[in-house]
């Protein structure tokens, strides 16, 4: 099994998550979180005052699937947040080693 | 002398009561105009200086300071014949002949207590996030008699020497706003700078709620200004109109300024320039035409968008800007008197240098402008530094990182119901509400994660 993490453009959310459950995956969890990458921040005046934000907010997916889907699924993650502009963020893979559903103590991709 | 009831307005009573709840409400939206300006940490020590100013002030109006700035006494301060709201049954010390009220006095009492309100409270912006609530509450009730009082009589009163020398003052831009932002600029300087001021990031954490605040005060304000008319007639639907012209063009004067200067009109911004044009105009009021409310207004919202620089250029921390909106919107305001006020409003006025009048108005607006601010500022600094020898003044640089909603009341603003339950982000993951130590009183106890 593959976890794939995703960093993705919050109004991104939606599109991806249509895109991956058309392509079959069922479960999906994120989060709203901050970050940086090449895009860097923004700046924002009060009152004449530059403030420069350099964390902007993001939204981070994690999903695990089994080893031959996982290639595919970075695919339809990365077609469905992609605008073209900087700052559309990042898709990686990390093995997982284990995996079980907690209501039936099913392990392994049965638990998937 | 005694009032004579039988001449009472009936219209006019009506008006200054409701005028006198409109500008009650001003001051919590005062509040939220400051309290959408601090960090979220600080949200509730904003709001409770503020409404506490309330509980303070009415009392000690009606003690001591509605006497010694309405009663007779000299030039420079009332008696306190009036102390304890006595003796209300009869005409106050100089409102007779043209100056004479078709109001019973106990209203006059009540719209003036508003005034006497709003304006220490004003001075919470600049001092905002440091100042000890146990510092700051005697610190509102002395400033009050000793400020107030005195500043209100030379400037309000028949009796006062302000007054009698010719200096105009509609509502308060010397009083009001000339006075607190200079004990503003005081107090900041007395307490220093806020900890990691400039360089930590001190973004408002609620800009809604500033534009909220904001409008509560516009509201407001119409009270303020057309209730000065103290009757419901032709001044007052004057002073009504210039003071929403006026705001209307300070809030185009301050965004004109921010779109060519920083590139972006913002929403802080519309609401500060609305408020300076409320100032400006404080003074104005029933003494310019509405034609002159526009250049009233439109001044102001400009000089003033760029008067808030001053602090970063001369190194002190007027945190939310009282200097920059008040004082220096109160004195454009006051002068603007001298400029644009004419006996077509008012025949109770004079006509400025833009109407006939020569420079001789203001000349008389310059000696009430440096006298309130001189005043103000030195008194001021020697209430909040006497206080000083008996009460600590500063929250400590941790007590300040901790925040004044935990730190001095022991609540937080904001509860979304996160998992650790406690309101705290991040800092507080996996502790349960009673191991939070707080530097005031306890959290209690019963509390569930």
């Amino acid at each position: 099994m593959k976890l794939v993490t995703a960093i993705i453009k919050p109004f991104k959310l939606d599109d991806v998550k249509l895109a991956l459950e058309t392509f079959g995956v069922h479960g999906l969890t994120v989060n709203e979180v901050s970050g940086y990458g090449r895009q860097k921040g923004h700046t924002e005046v009060y009152r004449g005052a530059e403030y420069t934000v350099d964390f902007v907010p993001k939204v981070r997916l994690d999903v695990v699937v089994a080893d031959g889907d996982a290639a595919n699924v970075v695919e339809v993650i990365v077609k469905a947040a992609a605008t073209g502009q900087i700052g559309d963020g990042k898709v990686w893979t990390t093995p997982v080693e284990d995996l079980v559903r907690v209501r039936t103590g099913e392990r392994g991709p049965d638990a998937l | 002398m005694p009032f004579d009831f039988s001449k009472i307005d009936t219209g006019a009573t009506a008006w200054v009561l409701a005028s006198a709840a409109l500008v009650l409400l001003m001051t919590p939206g005062l509040a939220f105009f400051y309290g959408g300006m601090v960090r979220a940490k600080h949200t509730l020590g904003m709001l409770m200086q503020n409404f506490m100013t309330i509980g303070i002030v009415s009392i000690v109006w009606v003690l001591v300071s509605f006497s010694l700035a309405f009663g007779k006494g000299n030039g420079f301060v009332g008696d306190l014949h009036f102390a304890g709201l006595q003796h209300l049954s009869e005409v106050l010390p100089g409102y007779t002949g043209p100056f004479a009220q078709v109001i019973p006095p106990m209203v006059f009492v009540v719209f003036q207590l508003m005034f006497a309100v709003i304006t220490p409270a004003l001075i919470t912006g600049s001092t905002a996030d440091r100042w000890k609530f146990g510092h700051f509450v005697p610190f509102i009730a002395i400033w009050s008699i000793l400020v107030y009082g005195p500043v209100a009589h030379w400037v309000f009163s028949p009796e006062g020497w302000l007054f009698k020398k010719g200096a105009l003052d509609f509502a308060g831009g010397t009083v009001v706003h000339i006075n607190a932002g200079a004990a503003g600029l005081a107090m900041a300087l007395l307490l220093g700078k806020r900890r990691g001021y400039p360089k930590e990031q001190m973004r408002p954490h609620n800009v809604p709620f500033v534009l909220l605040g904001a409008s509560l005060l516009w509201f407001g304000w119409f009270g303020f200004n057309a209730g000065s008319a103290l009757g419901a007639n032709n001044l007052a639907a004057y002073a009504f109109v210039n003071t929403n012209t006026a705001t209307a063009a300070a809030m185009v004067g301050w965004l004109l300024v921010e779109k060519l200067r920083d590139g972006k009109a913002t929403t802080l911004g519309a609401a500060s320039g609305a408020v300076t044009g409320l100032v400006a105009i404080t003074p104005c009021a029933g003494f310019v035409s509405p034609l002159g409310s526009i250049a009233v207004g439109l001044l102001a919202g400009a000089i003033c968008a760029y008067a808030i620089l001053l602090k970063r250029k001369l190194g002190y921390d007027d945190s939310l800007d009282v200097v920059g909106v008040h004082l220096v919107g109160g004195i454009v305001g006051s002068l603007s008197v001298g400029l644009f006020s004419t006996l077509d409003t008012n025949t109770l006025g004079a006509d400025g240098l833009f109407y006939g009048g020569g420079w001789k108005l203001m000349g008389h607006q310059l000696i009430a402008v440096g006298a309130v601010a001189g005043y103000s500022f030195v008194v001021t600094l020697i209430i909040g530094f006497g206080l000083k020898l008996f009460l600590r003044m500063r929250l400590t640089p941790d007590e300040e990182a901790e925040g004044m909603d935990l730190v001095l009341h022991g609540e937080s603003a904001y509860e979304f119901g996160n998992i650790t339950g406690g309101g705290g982000g991040l800092g507080s993951v996996g502790q349960r509400p009673e191991s939070v130590s707080l530097g005031g009183p306890t959290a209690p106890t019963g509390v569930q994660a």
